[in-house]
C-alpha cells in the first residue's frame, strides 16, 4: 500500500543554548496517511504540529528518521505535489489579489486559476484590491483560496480557519470537502475542533512531539462516548 | 449550514437514524431514488466517507437498496418499513415509560394523559 505521507522514527530537535537544552519538537513519530483522507492534526501549543507540516513541505530537515511524500523524501519533486499553507502571511503586501493569482499560475503547473477566481467571487473578494488593504480574515481567505486551487496530491494546512468568521468557516470547510480530488490527502492543523469534527476522516493527537492517538471521529465517539472536542479537553487537561 | 449532531453518538449513526426517520415518516417515499453520497455529504456538511458509512448502515437495515446503475433507492417492501416503524415505536415507548416511572406516575395516570393529548 502506497501512502501519501509516511513517517518512520522521525525526530526533529531545535538546538538549545547555555540557558536551556535542546527542544525535542518531534520525537520518534511513526505514521501513515492514506490517500483520499482528510486528517486533523491536533495538539496543544508547542506539541510539534507546525514542525511536522514544515518537514513534510520540505522547509525543515529532520535530525533522524525518514519522512516520505508519495514514497519520496521532500525535494523539488515533492514540492510540485504538495500544497502548503503556512500559518503566517506569505504574500507580498503590495501585490494586488490578481497579481498573486498570476504568481501562482507562474509557479505551479497544477494551479487552477478559474477555480480560484470563482472562489474569490463567491467570498466577495475583489481581485483588484491590494493585499495589504485587506483585513486579517480576508488575507487568510485569499491565501487559502490560492493553496486550495492547486490540484495537489497533499495539502498541508496550518491553522487555515483561525481568523475567519463562523459562516465563512463553514464555506471553507465545505470547499475543502467538496473540491479536493478523490486521491488527494488533506492534513489540517487546528484548534477549532468542534468546527472541523464532522468533516474530517481521521484525527492525529500530538503531545510533546509524539503521536498519542490516530483514530476517526466515530471511533472516538464509539469508544469514549464523547465528541473529539471533549476528548481532547480530557486528554490535554492542564 | 449543514445538519446538527449531538456530541455522544457516532455521526454516521445519527445520519442513518435521521434518514431512517425520513423514510418511516414517508418524507422519502417508497422506491424513491436517494441522493448521491456526495450531494448528501455537502447538504449535511459532513465528510463523504461518513455519509458513505451511513448509507451502508441503512443498507444493512434493509431500508435502502443498491441499484447497480442508478445509485440507491428507498426499499419498496412494506414489511421492512413496518418492522422498522414498530421497532422505533417500541424503543421510544420504553424510554418514555422509564422516564415517567422515574417521575412517579402510575400506568393509569399516563394512559389518561395520553387519551387527552392524542
Amino acid at each position: 500500500m502506497e501512502y501519501t505521507l509516511e513517517c518512520k522514527d522521525l525526530c526533529k530537535y531545535f538546538s538549545g543554548n547555555k540557558y536551556f537544552g535542546a527542544v525535542k519538537a518531534l520525537d520518534n513519530v511513526n505514521l501513515q496517511l492514506e490517500k483520499g483522507k482528510i486528517i486533523g492534526l491536533l495538539g496543544p501549543n508547542g506539541s510539534g504540529k507546525t514542525t511536522l507540516l514544515k518537514l513534510a513541505a520540505g522547509l525543515l530537515k529532520q535530525n533522524s528518521g525518514e519522512i516520505l511524500v508519495d514514497g519520496i523524501s521532500p525535494s523539488e519533486q515533492t514540492k510540485a505535489l504538495v500544497s502548503y499553507l503556512p500559518e503566517r502571511n506569505f504574500l507580498n503586501p503590495s501585490m494586488r489579489v490578481s497579481e498573486t493569482l498570476d504568481m501562482f499560475s507562474d509557479f505551479y503547473a497544477d494551479f487552477d486559476r478559474e477555480r480560484a477566481e470563482e472562489m474569490l467571487t463567491k467570498l466577495g473578494i475583489h481581485s483588484g484590491q491590494k493585499y495589504k488593504s485587506l483585513s486579517k480574515g480576508t488575507k487568510e481567505k485569499v491565501q487559502l483560496v490560492l493553496v486550495m486551487s492547486r490540484r495537489a496530491r497533499l495539502y498541508l494546512l496550518d491553522e487555515p480557519i483561525g481568523g475567519v468568521d463562523p459562516a465563512t468557516r463553514d464555506y471553507i470547510l465545505n470547499t475543502i470537502v467538496s473540491n479536493y480530488a478523490e486521491d488527494a490527502t488533506v492534513l489540517i492543523s487546528t484548534h477549532l475542533i468542534s468546527d472541523v469534527e464532522k468533516v474530517l476522516d481521521e484525527f492525529l493527537f500530538l503531545k510533546y512531539g509524539q503521536v498519542v492517538l490516530h483514530s476517526s471521529a466515530d471511533e472516538i465517539r464509539q469508544q469514549y462516548g464523547k465528541s473529539v472536542d471533549e476528548y481532547f479537553r480530557e486528554v490535554f487537561k492542564c | 449550514m449543514g445538519w446538527t449532531f449531538d456530541n455522544i453518538k457516532p455521526i454516521y449513526l445519527q445520519i442513518a437514524d435521521r434518514l431512517e426517520g425520513d423514510i418511516l415518516s414517508g418524507k422519502l417515499k417508497k422506491g424513491e431514488r436517494v441522493k448521491s453520497v456526495r450531494e448528501l455529504a455537502l447538504e449535511a456538511s459532513v465528510n463523504p466517507n461518513t455519509m458513505q458509512r451511513a448509507m451502508q448502515e441503512l443498507e444493512a437495515r434493509g431500508l435502502v437498496t443498491v441499484q447497480r446503475t442508478s445509485g440507491r433507492q428507498v426499499t419498496e417492501e412494506d414489511e421492512v418499513i413496518n418492522k422498522a416503524r414498530g421497532k422505533l415505536a417500541l424503543e421510544n415507548v420504553r424510554e418514555f415509560s422509564a422516564q415517567m416511572k422515574a417521575l412517579g406516575f402510575t400506568r393509569e395516570e399516563i394512559i389518561n394523559i395520553l387519551n387527552e393529548e392524542w
